[in-house]
């Protein structure tokens, strides 16, 4: 139990010391990925290997209690490299061993850990001269990154409080409840020019100067976890690797705008995270730096945790209040905005988890460190999920304005599978898709805002040459009619309508009236739509009109699906100058629709075929073609 | 009290019978019975003195509930926008297609298998990626490797059965 900011200071001081008189320090990483990819097991093997040798003075992280000397061994959460994984950080050096299997826990152990040497074939090798690198921090991926949010993710194990103490977790609140009023904090924001990472960017230190300006006794702050953007993961990285974070960031908010007590409302789909957050909000409690008289400062908070149901609506503000209400999740019209009748009437912050995690930070560098990172509207990094067809996907965090080459090419690698790049998805279902000719575009907030597309949450998906993209508008359209509330009517009614005529079109039924007709019901439902649901769903169906019409017209004019995937528009066929007659696909084809003599050239009955791609997939040929 | 109600009744109590919980209760029913039957939730209602209509419409606006059985077995293929570009379509298939299920109908009639999509896992680093029962992660899957996994699931069913069966057998022998 903390009592005062001078009991924190010297735990950070034992933590530090703790920390400094290992020798060694192995990092395991336990987010979603890793574990998926089996790293608990590693972690296990690295255990038992360190408690048969008690020589190492060793520590082992489920007892959370570090000897004098030695090797410890902890788990961490997730590194935004999972592609990579299971990953294993081995500290002071850094190292970064990726790929890591069970069977090279011992070889790591023996090589590394005793005798001080480089198992060289698990480190990463550069993409151009195939030359190993051995830390995290020059690998081309991380290089060019410049972590905020991010910072302790990967690098101290979440559910360790003194881990966080330790990378000078909580000095932030204690520089705020001793040195500084809720007014300064509040400035320090405003002047920081944090905008919200959530999607909207609205500017942080606003949203609050509303809430602290309301009146009332009780007020609330909401961290919004509930990241339901296809493509994005940031926030449950966050929230899996660095969950005190984000309550600091909560209290601050608090301490500024006059709240004591906060929710947190995380998406079940993200068991780990709400597993991790329950840990540590009853750490905190336990060491005091939640609850009454917080380091004996007088200020208090309280944070509970929500779990969500699964409704992508729940992301928009008030959606998110009714569902922990314990309501339906749907919108209420603004205003009055939650700043000043929110939760149960009263005034709520609403920030999401990205934001909250960059405050920390602007408490304890300033704001004038954080407004210098990044573009003059647009100050500090932004976390983007790079998924897709790119060669490396993960987490990146860049200084806002950074250009969407810089970031696909030279830190993602380029295109998987010498594909070439057509067009990046940015923003999810509320964004847009951007092309070849926005490569040099730097990704902040309006540069985005006037190409048609918005930051969003930031999924970042890359797409090859291969992809429609009418299949691609056709996608988000499905997913936002499937979440539309139906509160509304334009969004109810105008989603229903345009993923109708998307649907024709992609199945060969639709005229060159239904594009004029399409980008006529989108402007509609943007312009009528309640919430930012519906207002922004549109996005994905007028970006792609903009930039790919002329992949639209082929679809309705010529019938056609120039990449190659509209199933309705393909026709398969066998080339019987490659066709050897083998009749794999005349076994496989669920249809019956192939036919012919064995060594002899196969043919497809297209009344018959199904166009299931069994064949197509089958053939070691490549004898068979689609238009 | 019907005894099928008591834990039910515990869940509520937990809770306080609070409103601003009924999210979180229904979440802790369907755990217990593994869907949402009707008369849970009409018992539900008139437990914490709310409308019938304000439990049902709670339970189907939020994907997580489901007012019909589920599998043993639930099998989510994850149609983010990564894992779609990446085909998770096809491995919606096959696995359709390997358990038989009739058409518009998402689980296998022994009650084994629950099939379904979902927006994002999160795990985008890993796509396509399918989830079985929450916690076992398959990243980087192909209708392959996905019937792969089903097959496993089935031949301990399997053997679990065998032994079930062989071990009743052994007592009438006693």
């Amino acid at each position: 139990m903390l009592n005062s900011r001078l009991e924190l200071d010297t735990l950070k001081k034992k933590a530090l010391a703790d920390i400094g008189s290992k020798e060694k320090r192995i990092l395991v990483c336990a987010g979603t990925g890793c574990v998926a990819n089996g790293s608990l097991k590693v972690f296990e093997l690295f255990q038992q290997l360190l408690g048969e040798k008690p020589e190492l003075a060793v520590s082992l992280a489920l007892e959370k209690e570090h000897s004098h000397q030695g090797v410890s061994a902890h788990t961490s959460g997730c590194h935004g490299f999972c592609q990579m994984g299971p990953l294993v950080r081995i500290e002071p050096r850094g190292t970064l061993y990726c790929k890591v299997q069970p069977g090279d826990v011992a070889e790591i152990f023996e090589e590394h850990i005793i005798n001080n040497r480089l198992v060289s074939r698990l480190l990463y090798h550069d993409d151009k001269n195939q030359l190993p690198i051995e830390t995290q921090d020059e690998i081309p991926f991380y290089k060019n990154q410049f972590r905020v949010a991010l910072a302790n993710c990967g690098r101290i194990d979440p559910d360790d409080i003194k881990d966080y103490i330790a990378h000078d977790g909580y000095q932030p609140l204690a520089k705020v409840l001793f040195e500084m009023t809720p007014d300064e904090v509040i400035k320090e924001v405003l002047d920081s020019g944090l905008r919200g990472r959530g999607g909207g960017g609205f500017p942080t230190g606003r949203k609050w100067l509303f809430a602290r300006e309301a009146g009332g006794e009780k007020k609330y702050i909401v961290c919004n976890g509930d990241e339901g953007d296809p493509g994005a993961f940031m926030d449950r990285s966050v929230m899996e690797g660095d969950p005190h974070r984000i309550i600091e960031g909560m209290m601050l908010a608090g301490y500024a705008v006059g709240a004591d007590e906060g929710y947190i409302y995380v998406r079940a789909e993200y068991p780990l995270a709400v597993k991790r957050l329950h840990n540590a909000v009853e750490t905190a409690v336990r060491y005091g730096m939640l609850g009454e008289n917080i380091l004996g400062s007088g200020f208090s908070f309280k944070v509970n945790i929500k779990e969500g149901a699964g409704a992508f609506v729940c992301g928009e503000e008030t959606a998110l209040i009714a569902s922990i209400e314990g309501e339906r999740g749907m919108p209420r019209p603004r205003p009055p905005f939650p700043a000043v009748s929110g939760l149960w009437g009263c005034p709520t912050v609403i920030n999401n988890v990205e934001t909250l995690a960059n405050l920390p930070s602007i408490i304890l560098k300033g704001a004038g460190w954080f407004s210098n990172i990044g573009v003059t509207t647009s100050t500090g990094t932004k976390t983007f999920a790079l998924a897709g067809q790119v060669a490396h996907t993960g987490l990146v965090e860049v200084p806002m304005g950074l250009t969407l080459k810089e970031i696909v090419f030279d830190i993602g690698g380029g295109l998987r599978d010498n594909k070439v790049f057509k067009a990046v998805q940015i923003g999810g279902p509320s964004g847009g898709c951007l092309t070849r000719e926005h490569l040099d575009l730097p990704l902040d907030y309006d540069s985005l805002q006037k190409a048609g597309a918005m930051v969003g949450s930031g999924g970042l998906v890359v797409m090859g040459e291969d992809t429609c993209m009418v299949e691609v508008a056709k996608f988000f359209m499905g997913f936002v009619q499937n979440e539309s509330c139906g509160k509304c009517v334009p969004c109810r009614e105008g989603t229903r309508g345009m993923l109708e005529l998307l649907n024709r079109i992609a199945n060969g039924s639709g005229t060159e009236e239904d594009l004029s007709l399409l980008e006529e019901l989108a402007l509609i439902v943007k312009d009528g739509s309640l919430c930012g649901l519906g207002k922004t769903s549109p996005n994905p169906v007028l970006t792609t009109l903009r930039y790919f019409r002329s992949e639209y017209e082929a679809h309705v004019r010529d019938k056609k699906c120039p990449a190659g995937v509209c199933k309705d528009l393909l026709d398969y066929r066998i080339d019987p100058s490659l066709c050897k007659g083998c009749g794999l696909c005349k076994k496989l084809c669920p249809a019956d629709a192939i036919s012919g003599e064995r060594k002899e050239p196969h043919w497809i009955d297209l009344e018959k075929c199904i166009k299931c791609g069994t064949c197509i997939s089958k053939c070691k040929f490549g004898s068979i073609v689609t238009n | 009290m019907d005894r099928k109600f008591e834990r039910l009744q515990e869940i509520i109590e937990s809770h306080g019978g609070r409103v601003s919980h009924l999210i979180a209760i229904l979440q802790e029913v369907q755990e217990e019975y593994r869907y949402l039957p009707e008369e849970v939730l009409t018992y539900i209602a008139t437990a914490m003195n709310i409308s019938p209509a304000t439990v049902y419409g709670v339970a189907t606006f939020y994907t997580q509930f489901s007012l019909i059985p589920k599998g043993k077995y639930v099998i989510r293929v994850c149609d983010g926008t990564a894992c779609h570009v990446r085909g998770a379509e096809p491995i919606h298939f096959a696995l359709r297609e390997d358990l038989a299920l009739p058409k518009g109908d998402s689980t296998t009639p022994d009650m084994q298998f629950t099939v379904e999509t979902v927006s994002c896992l999160g795990a985008c680093g890993l796509a396509p990626v399918v989830v079985i029962n929450g916690d076992e992660v398959h990243g980087q899957t192909t209708p392959e490797s996905i019937l792969g996994a089903v097959k496993k699931i089935v031949s301990r069913e399997q053997l679990k059965e065998n032994k079930n069966s062989s071990e009743t057998g052994c007592c009438q022998n006693a």
